[in-house]
């Protein structure tokens, strides 16, 4: 009886504990994302602007090193689309506006979703890696010594990165999928393309791409965040940093869906 | 361990004159914990202006934690310091990072930055706080390169590097900005006794060639002795004494002598604290950057 107390006590610690671990760690984001914008805004007035090498460097990798991936796993997903699209409105005799689910379903929700899982897949972890590396190595407190801040030197390049990179991949991300969605529409219901193209054009407003790109962004700031919170916080040499790697991908794909959720919830209503 | 008469025979001949007493770092009363451990019981210490102080200490007797709070990398619980005639505490944060450019440290693992190679690590303080020309840091990058000898090195990468040389190139990214206080972590750790040599006659040369002050954190008794000014031993968070080598050498402490003959002590942690190290916790490690 006794040890069924203990028990439930030591569970109610745990709970009470990741609580407060969650918090702090939400805690320790919302200050990076604040200290990355200030030295953003006034990084020259503090003579250590943020360097523009680092920026291109980092969108380089974030960015054009995932241009295939992103093609072609929206373009997949484009098709996949088109396939259950047709195969539900046959049901109804309607399959020649499939246009419309295709066109809503990839611009509003599939590519910046895909978009930003595979970037905390690639460019997250490798963040969270690479910041936990420098801290075991003290190559953190190396730069501090030097007086040149760890926020502007590593965080703001690839915070900016990210918020540029994520919503040109997710725009990159909507063509290639509507794109390929067009070609099996064509091959499989003999609609042209330019046809296609005019009547998704039609059903697409400005408010739906700007809903797109808009979580996108916000995606981009979460794998930040949550990549630099994680490998900040190894801790136990190499072992650490591949549980922070694992955790940051865990995290920043949950964050995306739930945000997704909430940000589908809000201005969908 | 080489005896206290062939260690005096061979400091007699690199005696220095004696320098003024002015202090580039004082310390007092300094306090600090990691959660509830109370890891600095109240240390008070000078580094002097071109003096080599070597701090020496067992394993969990706060010298790393010194060392860090030396360079201003950590929190203190209470008390004062002053580097370079700055109160850390009451200064302005452009004055602070004007204080942090005239201070280098050379870090146990080098902290070379791995994507970078030898030059670019070396040039990145320049790059950072100058105006300078790609070319003339270069020059200036090559310059620091001979003086640790390791010329022509610049465009490998650290991992193409052996741990002496790693260390080496740490010591020239350290010493790039002219540096008042050079700080060195435990330098001739996991080297060979010939390279470890190198190392400590690297660091005399730098005091009297450049006329830096440096602090060294090491548990190398042979190297200590040789670069040493003023050793200051560390037990468990307190100052046991502070003094020249032949002060540290003829001292009758017990600690002292424990230490100097590498004598095992019985253990004395609190038990509740050994498991609180065991476990990880607490801790510096947290999640800031």
């Amino acid at each position: 009886m006794a040890e069924q107390k203990l028990s439930a006590v030591q569970r109610v610690e745990g709970v009470g504990r990741a609580a407060v671990s969650f918090v702090e760690s939400v805690g320790n984001g919302g200050i990076l994302v604040a200290e990355s914008f200030y030295w953003l805004l006034f990084g020259i007035r503090e003579r250590q602007p943020v360097r523009l090498g680092a920026v291109i460097q980092q969108m380089m990798e974030i960015g054009v090193a995932a241009v295939p991936i992103i093609l072609m796993l929206t373009g997949t997903i484009g098709i996949m689309l088109a396939i259950q699209g047709i195969h539900t409105l046959r049901i109804f005799g309607a399959e020649s506006r499939v246009t419309i689910g295709i066109a809503f379903s990839v611009v509003r929700e599939f590519a910046p979703l895909i978009t930003g899982i595979l970037v905390a897949g690639r460019s997250g972890s490798a963040l969270a890696a690479r910041i936990g590396t420098m801290k075991i190595n003290q190559e953190i407190d190396a730069l501090k010594v030097m007086g040149i801040n760890p926020t502007r030197f590593l965080v703001v390049p690839a915070l900016v990165a990210m918020m540029v990179m994520v919503p040109a991949l997710t725009l990159l991300g909507m063509f290639m999928g509507l794109f390929c969605a067009g070609l099996y529409v064509n091959a499989d219901l003999g609609i042209s393309l330019a046809a296609y193209t005019n009547d998704t054009i039609d059903i697409l407003a400005l408010d739906d791409l700007g809903h797109g790109l808009g979580k996108s962004c916000i995606f981009a700031v979460l794998i930040a965040v949550i990549g630099v919170v994680n490998g900040a916080g190894v801790q136990g040499g190499a072992e650490g940093v591949g549980k922070a790697t694992t955790r940051s991908v865990v995290q920043a794909i949950s964050a995306i869906i739930i945000t997704d959720m909430l940000f589908a919830f809000v201005a969908t209503r | 361990m080489r005896n206290a008469a062939s260690i005096l025979e061979v400091r007699k001949s690199r005696q220095r004159p004696e320098t003024g007493p002015k202090a580039v770092i004082e310390v007092e009363d300094l306090i600090t914990h990691y959660g509830d451990r109370k890891i600095l019981k109240g240390v008070s210490m000078q580094v002097l202006e071109n003096e080599i102080m070597v701090i020496m200490g067992g394993s969990g007797s706060g010298k790393s934690t010194l060392l860090r709070h030396l360079m201003a990398l950590e929190e203190k619980t209470s008390g004062t310091m002053r580097i370079l005639d700055k109160d850390i505490d009451q200064i302005t944060r452009q004055e602070f990072l004007e204080v942090r450019k005239k201070l280098g440290v050379a870090f146990q693992s080098g902290a070379l930055f791995s994507s970078m190679t030898v030059g670019e690590n070396i040039m990145l303080p320049l790059y950072e706080h100058t105006k300078l020309d790609a070319m003339t840091m270069e020059i200036m990058a090559r310059m620091k390169l001979e003086v640790v000898e390791l010329s022509g090195f610049e465009n490998l990468m650290p991992s193409e590097l052996s741990g002496g040389m790693i260390k080496r190139a740490a010591f020239a990214r350290a010493i790039i900005m002219d540096p008042k206080v050079l700080f060195c972590d435990e330098p001739s750790a996991g080297l060979d006794p010939v390279v470890a040599s190198a190392l400590d006659d690297l660091i005399l040369d730098m005091r009297d060639a450049m006329g830096m002050s440096i602090v060294v954190v090491t548990h190398e008794l042979d190297s200590a002795f040789k670069i040493a000014d003023r050793i200051t031993i560390l037990d468990r968070g307190e100052i046991l004494m502070i003094g020249t080598v032949e002060e540290v050498l003829a001292s009758k402490s017990d600690r002292v002598q424990a230490l100097l003959n590498r004598t095992p002590e019985e253990n004395t942690m609190d038990p509740e604290d050994y498991l609180r190290i065991l476990v990880g916790e607490p801790n510096s490690g947290t999640a800031h950057l």
